[in-house]
């Protein structure tokens, strides 16, 4: 046995190398090169500068980055608790053996399964005043048609809608497993103390799915944070960039302007951002005592 | 039930109008709620337009994704969680950390890297990028963790190699765990957006994300809203019947991240 050792032990790094390879070529590696390039000034032809922290003071001084930022969270303060709660709120109702229950499931699931590009399709053509499906329910009761995409107070709650609507899917099965891990017996002893529906839901239901509430807000967190694809499509980010998320910034000042070096540190920030809700979340999930 | 009604009519909406003329739709998208319905948009879409390509290139984008990561994750999650090599650990730690990368943080500086290696506009270059997520190597570490160590060291001892062990032994015995991990690849590469907008900028390699969003664009040129809606759901069709054929997959697969 002792003979072939060195000849086993390199047996299974053989195993993982081509995944590490093409991990430190595609991920690490793009990953360091942008934390370089955020540090420089770059042009479409390749000719770098080092400017130092240049880029960084540009952004703490540039407006249209701080609107961007300021909408990225309005965005995300407008979808995470929303889609919580109705997620859950669905998660509680659907959490039954029945037909019906399994085929509502899937209805609320179907979304999340098509593309951005798909979604936004079908949003646009609800959402916009001269053909839109809410235009055409407004013009039948009399009202006049509202522009949701162009108009700079609604642009922003338009694509939050969207994106609920696009992402109900997952967290409501989050909720879904949670509620099955939930042992039958301690409602069963909760009947014998005839402990109605909300006290049950607020000391049994809620406390025992408490991971699951986290790792949904967290998740959700992090996805919202980097929502681009929706503010593209819909709005491209107006009206006058009231719709503007940090991604589509960083979208349109590396493929548009190709201020690369911008473009990077401006991502860097948002790294930051969404690192520390990944972070957070394993500080709030981490096992408490007597778990 | 409200809500189940509110989650559907964008979805029966988007139905209506991909079967009304265009031409009716011009003077008045309120026609979709009333006859006469039509298929001659679906008839164009199958005829005229490049959706028909972008759906092949949707097709093998995905399901060479797919086939990599199974292929890379396997052989990584057997290392992994059976073979002893130096700095086991310190690797397994560094492949987990790529798990707080966003998007966005790599993606700039990849671009220029493949436009060096003249990867643009390639299905290698479309491929590639989703090689590199390290979720199915902790998907699959943990799989081969859960198989019983006697099975192996069974067949060690009747002399089979490492490599026998792992294709003939263990391997069969992950095909719920590689179906799963398969399922989530492909619609994970199906769906994406962002990578593909900037990688194919050449009709010819557009996948149908990236078509429908330039189609989406130009539909003040296009033929019309009839004719656009009927390539969506042509391009949702696919895609909705992965779902319906392995929801069973998916919603295992979704329960167990929520464990523990």
């Amino acid at each position: 046995m002792t003979a072939g050792r060195p000849a086993r032990r390199l047996e299974g790094l053989a195993f993982v190398t081509p995944f590490l390879i093409v991990y430190l070529v595609i991920l690490i590696y793009p990953l360091l090169m942008g934390f370089v390039l955020s540090f420089q000034r770059a042009d479409l032809f390749g000719a770098r500068t080092f400017v130092g922290i240049d880029n960084y003071a540009r952004l703490a001084a540039d407006p249209v980055f701080h609107q961007a930022l300021g909408n990225t969270f309005k965005l995300t303060l407008l979808i995470v608790p929303a889609l919580t709660v109705i997620t859950l709120a669905l998660a509680l109702a659907l959490n039954r053996p029945t037909r019906g229950a399994a085929w509502l499931r899937g209805l609320f699931f179907s979304s999340s399964v098509l593309s951005v590009t798909i979604v936004t399709l079908i949003w646009r053509f609800v959402l916009t005043p001269d053909a839109g499906l809410v235009a055409e329910i407004l013009q039948a009761i009399g009202a006049e048609p509202i522009p949701f995409l162009s108009d700079r107070n609604l642009a922003i709650p338009a694509l939050a809608v969207t994106t609920i609507w696009w992402s109900i899917g997952l967290p409501m099965m989050l909720f879904l497993a949670g509620l099955q891990q939930i042992p039958e017996d301690i409602y069963e002893a909760a009947a014998l103390d005839r402990a109605g529906r909300w006290t049950r839901f607020w000391r049994i239901t809620l406390p025992s799915l408490r991971r699951t509430v986290i790792l949904v807000v967290m998740l959700q967190t992090a996805a919202q944070l980097q929502l681009f694809g929706q503010a593209q499509l819909l709005t491209a980010g107006g009206p006058s960039g009231a719709s503007r998320p940090v991604v589509l910034f960083i979208y349109e000042a590396s493929f548009v302007r190709w201020e690369l070096g911008y473009a990077a540190a401006a991502a860097e920030i948002l790294f930051m951002l969404v690192l520390l809700v990944t972070l957070a979340q394993y500080w709030a999930a981490r096992p408490r005592e007597g778990e | 039930m409200l809500g189940a009604m509110l989650m559907a009519a964008p979805l029966v909406w988007t139905l209506l109008l991909s079967l009304k003329a265009n031409s009716e739709l011009m003077r008045d998208s309120g026609t979709a709620f009333s006859a006469p319905y039509t298929l001659e948009n679906y008839r164009a879409v199958l005829q005229g337009s490049s959706a028909f390509r972008w759906l092949l290139n949707s097709l093998i984008v995905s399901t060479g994704t797919m086939i990599g990561v199974l292929i890379l994750c396997s052989l990584a999650g057997y290392g992994f969680a059976r073979l002893e090599f130096p700095f086991r650990r310190t690797l397994f730690v560094f492949v987990l950390l790529g798990l707080a990368i966003p998007e966005q943080a790599v993606i700039l500086p990849r671009h220029q890297l493949f436009a060096a290696l003249h990867l643009h506009n390639s299905y290698p270059g479309l491929i590639l990028p989703g090689l590199a997520g390290p979720f199915g190597v902790f998907f699959m570490t943990q799989y081969f963790r859960a198989i019983p160590r006697e099975l192996d060291e069974a067949a060690m001892l009747d002399g089979a190699s490492r490599l026998r062990i792992f294709w003939k032994v263990l391997l069969p015995l992950t095909l719920p765990a590689q179906a799963t991990l398969g399922v989530f690849t492909f619609l994970a590469a199906w769906n994406d957006y962002w990578w593909p907008l900037i990688s194919a900028t050449r009709s010819e390699r557009f996948t149908l994300t990236v078509g429908l969003a330039s189609a989406q664009m130009n539909y003040a040129q296009t033929s019309g809203l009839g004719f656009l809606m009927a390539q969506a759901v042509f391009a949702s069709l696919p895609i909705l019947i992965v779902y319906l054929l392995f929801q069973k997959q998916i919603v295992r697969a979704i329960a167990g991240t929520s464990g523990r």
